[in-house]
C-alpha cells in the first residue's frame, strides 16, 4: 500500500515498507560507465571481496566514446581488463547508458537499479526504482549484491491538459523545475501522473523522469500502464503492473499544459526558467541536440521535420548525437541522418557527445550553446566562460535555423 | 582548529571538479583541480585541517565521486552545510569524508574565520566569539559506516547484513 516508491520496496522485501525507513535490498542491476567504473573497481578491490554476481552488472562506455585523450583511453583500458577478467557479458558501447539499459530490457517494472550516474532516476518512466549513486556504492553492490536506501517520501506532479503545437514535454519539465527549484525536491521521489502523462509516449516520459534529479529528486516515477506494457511486450520483455495504492503524498503540485509555451533554462542554473520569448533573437554559437534527455527518435524527428530542405549556417556548430545505435539506425532508415547532413549539421556517433565537455563540441570562452541537455552548470560543456541554455529539441532546431534563439512556433 | 572557506548555496559537482579533470582516480591529482575554476585560491591556499562551509544543497549535480575525493585529498577536515545533495551525502559517508549539517553556521560565519570542530560530539566552536553550535545527529545505520571510516572499510570486517542489526 502506498506510493510507487513504497510499492516497489514493499514488493521487493515482501512486507509493507513506508517512507522514512532505511532498508537493505537486493540490487537487480548495477550500472556504471567509463567515467565511474574505474573508482567502482577500486572500491570492490578494497573490500577484499569477489564480484558477487557478474550477471547483474552492466557496464556502458558512453561518456567519452571513443576515448578522446590518452588519459581516458588508459582508464577505459583498465575497465576492459576488469570486464574480461570477471567475464562480464553486459558490456556495451552503443549509446548512452540510460537509453541502452531501457532498450536492452534491463529496466523492468518493480526492479531496483542503481547507476553510477545521476540520471539513473530516468528508469522510473517504466515503473522501476532507479537512482544515481557514487562509485563506492557501485563497488558495494559489486561485492554484496545489495545496498541500503532510505525509502523516500513522494512529491506528486498532477499534470493535465494537452500540449499546444510547438510545445513539448521538455518545456513541461523545465517549467516544473523552474517552479519547484533546483533543490525543491531533494531526497524525494517525484511521481508524475494525470491525463497529460497518461497520453504521453514512453520516450517523452523518459524526458520527464530523467530530469527529476535537477530538482534534487532521488528518482522520477510514472505508474505502468498500456503504454509501458506495449513497449515491453513488443520487445519480448516481461511486464508487471506497478501502480500507487492509496498513496500518501508529502506534497502535490498541479500543472496544466494548455497554456504552456516553449521554455528555456538559462545559465548557470537549471531552475533559471523563462519563456523563450524573453531571449528571442539572442545569438548562439552552438546548437546541440542529443543526450539521455532528448536524443531519442521522437526528438530527432522534430529536428528532421524542421531541417528538411534547409541550410544551416556553417558559422554555427550544429551537433546532433543520437542517443543509441538503435536510435541512429531508425533515424537512418527514416532518412533523418541525410536531412541533417544535407542541412549542414554534424552527426556524431551515439553517446553523451559534448554533454560533459570533453569532446565532440566543447565550447570556447564567450560561446553560447543552446542544447537539449539537462544541466547548464558553469564549465559543463567546456570553458567556464561559456554559457549553456537548455531547451526542447524544437527550440534547438528553430534556433539552429536562424543562428539565434527562436520560438519554434514561428518555424513549425 | 582550521580556517573556513565559505561557499554559497547549490555548490555543484562541476564547480568542485569539472568533468574534464575526471581523467584520473588519483586523489592528489584530483585535489590539484578542486574548485579550480570557480575559486582558484582554494587549491592554492587550503591547508590540512581547514573547513568548507556552505549553504543549502552542497554537492548537487553529478554522481562523480571525484568531487568528495578531491575535497578529502585537499586536506579538508569536514564540510559543514545547511543541507547536502543526496548522492553527494551518500558518497561522503561511503568514502569517509566527514560532513556536518548545521542550520546556523553558514549564516554567522565569514570566509577566513577559524573554527574548531568535534566530529564525534557534533560540536562546532567559532573562535572569534567563542560561540558553540551543534550539528544534526546521523541515524544509527549511517553512524556504523562513519565509525568504520567508510563503507569499504566496514565491508572488510563485516557482512553488509550487519548494517541492519540493531535498527
Ligand atoms: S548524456 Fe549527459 S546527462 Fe546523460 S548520461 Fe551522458 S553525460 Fe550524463
Amino acid at each position: 500500500m502506498g506510493t510507487i516508491a513504497e510499492e516497489i520496496f514493499s514488493k521487493k522485501l515482501s512486507r509493507d515498507v513506508s517512507a522514512g525507513e532505511i532498508v537493505l535490498v537486493d540490487i537487480d542491476v548495477t550500472m556504471s560507465h567509463d567515467n565511474t567504473t574505474p573508482l567502482a573497481i577500486k572500491a570492490l578491490r578494497n573490500t577484499g571481496k569477489p564480484l558477487f554476481d557478474k550477471n547483474r552488472v552492466v557496464v556502458i562506455f558512453d561518456h567519452v566514446q571513443p576515448p578522446a585523450s590518452v588519459e581516458s583511453a588508459t582508464l577505459q583500458k583498465e575497465v576492459l581488463q576488469f570486464i574480461k577478467k570477471e567475464g562480464i557479458k553486459n558490456f556495451f558501447r552503443e549509446g548512452i547508458c540510460h537509453q541502452v539499459l531501457v532498450e536492452k530490457g534491463f529496466v523492468l517494472p518493480g526492479r531496483v537499479i542503481i547507476g553510477g550516474d545521476s540520471h539513473t532516476c530516468t528508469y522510473g518512466a517504466l515503473g522501476a526504482f532507479g537512482t544515481g549513486v557514487g562509485s563506492t556504492d557501485i563497488g558495494v553492490s559489486y561485492a554484496t549484491g545489495k545496498n541500503w536506501f532510505r525509502v523516500p517520501e513522494t512529491f506528486y506532479f498532477d499534470v493535465n491538459g494537452s500540449f499546444n503545437k510547438g510545445v513539448y514535454p521538455k518545456d513541461l519539465i523545465l517549467k516544473i523545475i523552474g517552479k519547484v527549484g533546483a533543490r525543491g525536491a531533494t531526497y524525494k521521489a517525484c511521481e508524475f501522473g494525470g491525463e497529460t502523462i497518461e497520453n504521453m509516449a514512453l520516450g517523452d516520459r523518459l524526458t520527464l523522469t530523467n530530469m527529476a534529479i535537477e530538482m534534487g529528486g532521488k528518482t522520477g516515477l510514472i505508474k505502468t500502464d498500456k503504454i509501458t506494457e506495449n513497449f515491453l511486450k513488443s520487445r519480448g520483455y516481461p511486464y508487471q503492473e506497478i501502480v500507487p495504492k492509496d498513496p500518501n503524498y508529502e506534497k502535490v503540485f498541479e500543472f496544466n499544459v494548455d497554456d504552456l509555451t516553449p521554455q528555456l533554462a538559462v545559465s548557470p542554473k537549471v531552475d533559471n526558467v523563462y519563456p523563450v520569448e524573453k531571449y528571442e533573437g539572442t545569438e548562439v554559437d552552438e546548437v546541440f541536440i542529443g543526450t539521455c534527455t532528448n536524443g531519442r527518435i521522437e526528438d530527432l524527428e522534430i529536428a528532421a521535420r524542421m531541417f528538411k530542405g534547409k541550410k544551416l549556417s556553417p558559422l554555427l556548430k550544429t551537433i546532433i548525437v543520437p542517443a543509441s545505435n538503435e536510435v541512429y539506425f531508425e533515424a537512418m532508415n527514416r532518412g533523418y541522418i541525410k536531412i541533417f547532413m544535407d542541412a549542414g549539421a554534424m552527426v556524431c556517433n551515439p553517446g553523451c557527445g559534448p554533454c560533459i565537455g570533453r569532446h565532440q563540441g566543447v565550447i570556447a570562452p564567450g560561446d553560447r550553446a543552446l542544447t537539449t541537455m539537462n544541466r547548464n552548470f558553469v564549465g559543463r560543456m567546456g570553458s567556464d566562460k561559456g554559457e549553456i541554455i537548455i531547451a526542447s529539441p524544437a527550440t534547438a532546431a528553430a534556433t539552429a535555423l536562424n543562428g539565434k534563439i527562436t520560438d519554434p512556433r514561428e518555424v513549425i | 582548529m582550521g580556517k573556513v572557506f565559505r561557499f554559497g548555496e547549490d555548490v555543484n559537482t562541476d564547480e568542485i571538479i569539472p568533468g574534464r579533470y575526471n581523467v584520473t582516480t588519483d586523489p592528489k591529482a584530483l585535489a590539484d583541480h578542486c574548485f579550480f575554476e570557480v575559486r582558484p585560491d582554494f587549491c592554492k591556499n587550503v591547508n590540512s585541517g581547514d573547513f568548507i562551509v556552505a549553504g543549502e544543497n552542497f554537492g548537487c549535480g553529478s554522481s562523480r565521486e571525484h568531487a568528495p575525493i578531491a575535497i578529502k585529498a585537499s586536506g579538508v577536515k569536514a564540510v559543514i552545510a545547511k543541507s547536502f545533495a543526496r548522492i553527494f551525502y551518500r558518497n561522503c559517508i561511503n568514502i569517509g569524508l566527514p560532513i556536518m549539517i548545521s542550520d546556523e553556521l553558514y549564516d554567522v560565519i565569514e570566509d577566513g574565520d577559524e573554527i574548531d570542530v568535534n566530529l564525534k560530539e557534533g560540536k562546532i566552536k567559532i573562535l572569534k566569539n567563542g560561540k558553540e553550535l551543534r550539528s544534526q545527529r546521523f541515524p544509527e545505520f549511517i553512524l556504523k559506516i562513519i565509525d568504520a571510516g567508510g563503507i569499504v572499510n566496514f565491508l572488510k570486517n563485516h557482512d553488509i547484513g550487519e548494517l541492519e542489526d540493531g535498527i
